[in-house]
C-alpha cells in the first residue's frame, strides 16, 4: 500500500476524515439532497435528484477506485451481507428514510443547513435507534442476522472474472440509465 | 470560477461526480470507504457511558464499534460543517422547523413533525445498523465497489422508502 504510514497515523486520519466530511457535506448541500422536499420527491418519484447524485457518484467513484486498485494504491472493503441482515435491515432503513425524510449522512447536512426537524427529530431518533440496536444485537445476531449469509463477496468475485469486465459494462449501463432519465424529462 | 461556490444548487451530476472523487481520496488516503451510520452507534455508546458508566463497554455491539471518536465520526461532523458553509455562502441557510412538503399534507405544527421525525430517526438508526450500512456506506461506497450486499441493500432501501413514502403521502396525507 502506498500510504501505509499515513493510514496508521490516527491523528492525521481524524483530520483527513474531517476534511473529507466537509467536502462531502458541501457537495451534498450543493446537490440539493440535504433538503427534505427533494428526498421525499425522490421517494414519491416526482424528483430524481437523489438518483442522479447517487448514480453519478457511483460511476465516477467506481472507475477511480478500481483504477487505484489496479495500480495497487487501494484495496476494497466490501461489507459482508446476509438476507437476514441486508434485506430486513434495508427495508427497516427504507421506512425510516421515508418517515424522517433524510438519511444518516444527509441528516447531518440538513442540520448544517439549519433544518431543525433534522436536529431535534432526526439526530435524536437515530441515536435512540442505534442504542436500541446495540441492546438487541446479541439476540438478533443469534436469530436473524446470519440467516442466508453470503459474505463480503463482490460481483466480479462471484463471476470469477477480471473486475474491469464488470466495471466497464456497469459504467455504461448506469450512464445509459442517467441518459434515459434525462431524455424522458425526469 | 469562484461564483460556483456561491450558487444555490449545482447540477446533480456535478455534485455526484464530486462525491465520487471524494471516494477515491477516502480509499487512497484513509484506506476506508465513506460511510456515516457507525458514527451514530459510537455516539449512542458515548452517551450511554456517561449515563451508565463503563459497563457499557461490555455490550457486544459496543465491543465491535467502540464508543469513541474515529474517522467516520469526524466525517459526519465534517458534513455538518460543509453543509453549513455551503448554505451560508450561497445565502440559503435558514432555520426551518417544518419542511414545506410535509406542511402541505400535514400542516405546519412542529410537534407532529417532531414526533414523526424522531420515529423516522429510530427506524433509520436501527435499520442502518441492522443492514450494516446506510445510503453512503452501502448506497454509494458499497455499490461502487460492486459489493453484492450493497446492491441488495440499495434496492431494499428504496423499496422500503418508496412504499413508506407512498403510504404516508398518498394514503395518510392524500
Amino acid at each position: 500500500m502506498m500510504f501505509k504510514k499515513l493510514h496508521e497515523n490516527k491523528k492525521i486520519q481524524l483530520i483527513i476524515g474531517l476534511i473529507i466530511g466537509i467536502f462531502f457535506g458541501f457537495f451534498l448541500q450543493k446537490g440539493g439532497v440535504t433538503n427534505y422536499n427533494i428526498i421525499i420527491g425522490q421517494l414519491l418519484l416526482t424528483d430524481f435528484t437523489v438518483f442522479k447524485v447517487m448514480l453519478s457518484a457511483v460511476i465516477v467513484g467506481m472507475i477511480g477506485v478500481y483504477f487505484l486498485r489496479s495500480l495497487g494504491y487501494a484495496q476494497l472493503h466490501p461489507k459482508p451481507g446476509s438476507f437476514g441482515a441486508t434485506v430486513i435491515g434495508g427495508l427497516i432503513f427504507g421506512i425510516g428514510f421515508a418517515v424522517l425524510g433524510y438519511c444518516p449522512g444527509t441528516v447531518a447536512g440538513a442540520v448544517g443547513q439549519g433544518f431543525l426537524d433534522a436536529l431535534f427529530g432526526g439526530i435524536v431518533g437515530m441515536l435512540i435507534g442505534a442504542s436500541l440496536f446495540a441492546s438487541l444485537y446479541p439476540k438478533l445476531q443469534k436469530k436473524i442476522l446470519n440467516k442466508g449469509y453470503f459474505g463480503e463477496v463482490t460481483i466480479p468475485e462471484l463471476l470469477k472474472v477480471n473486475p474491469w469486465f464488470v466495471v466497464i459494462p456497469m459504467v455504461i449501463v448506469l450512464t445509459a440509465v442517467l441518459y434515459l432519465m434525462e431524455s424522458v424529462g425526469l | 470560477m469562484l461564483e460556483w461556490l456561491f450558487m444555490d444548487q449545482w447540477s446533480p451530476y456535478m455534485a455526484g461526480a464530486g462525491i465520487g472523487i471524494l471516494c477515491w481520496f477516502a480509499f487512497l488516503l484513509s484506506d476506508k470507504p465513506i460511510g456515516c451510520s457507525t458514527a451514530f452507534t459510537r455516539t449512542s455508546g458515548l452517551i450511554e457511558r456517561v449515563i451508565r458508566g463503563s459497563k457499557v463497554n461490555e455490550k457486544p455491539y459496543y465491543k465491535k464499534f467502540t464508543p469513541s471518536i474515529d474517522w467516520e465520526w469526524m466525517l459526519v461532523l465534517g458534513i455538518v460543517i460543509g453543509a453549513f458553509v455551503s448554505s451560508m455562502i450561497s445565502g440559503v441557510f435558514q432555520l426551518q422547523w417544518v419542511p414545506s412538503t410535509w406542511a402541505v399534507s400535514f400542516g405546519d405544527n412542529f410537534s407532529l413533525r417532531w414526533i414523526v421525525a424522531i420515529i423516522g430517526g429510530i427506524f433509520l438508526g436501527f435499520g442502518s445498523r441492522w443492514a450494516g450500512g446506510c445510503t453512503s456506506g452501502h448506497g454509494i461506497s458499497g455499490t461502487l465497489q460492486l459489493a453484492i450486499s450493497s446492491w441488495i441493500a440499495f434496492i431494499c432501501f428504496f423499496a422500503g422508502g418508496l412504499a413508506a413514502a407512498y403510504f404516508i403521502f398518498s394514503i395518510l396525507g392524500g
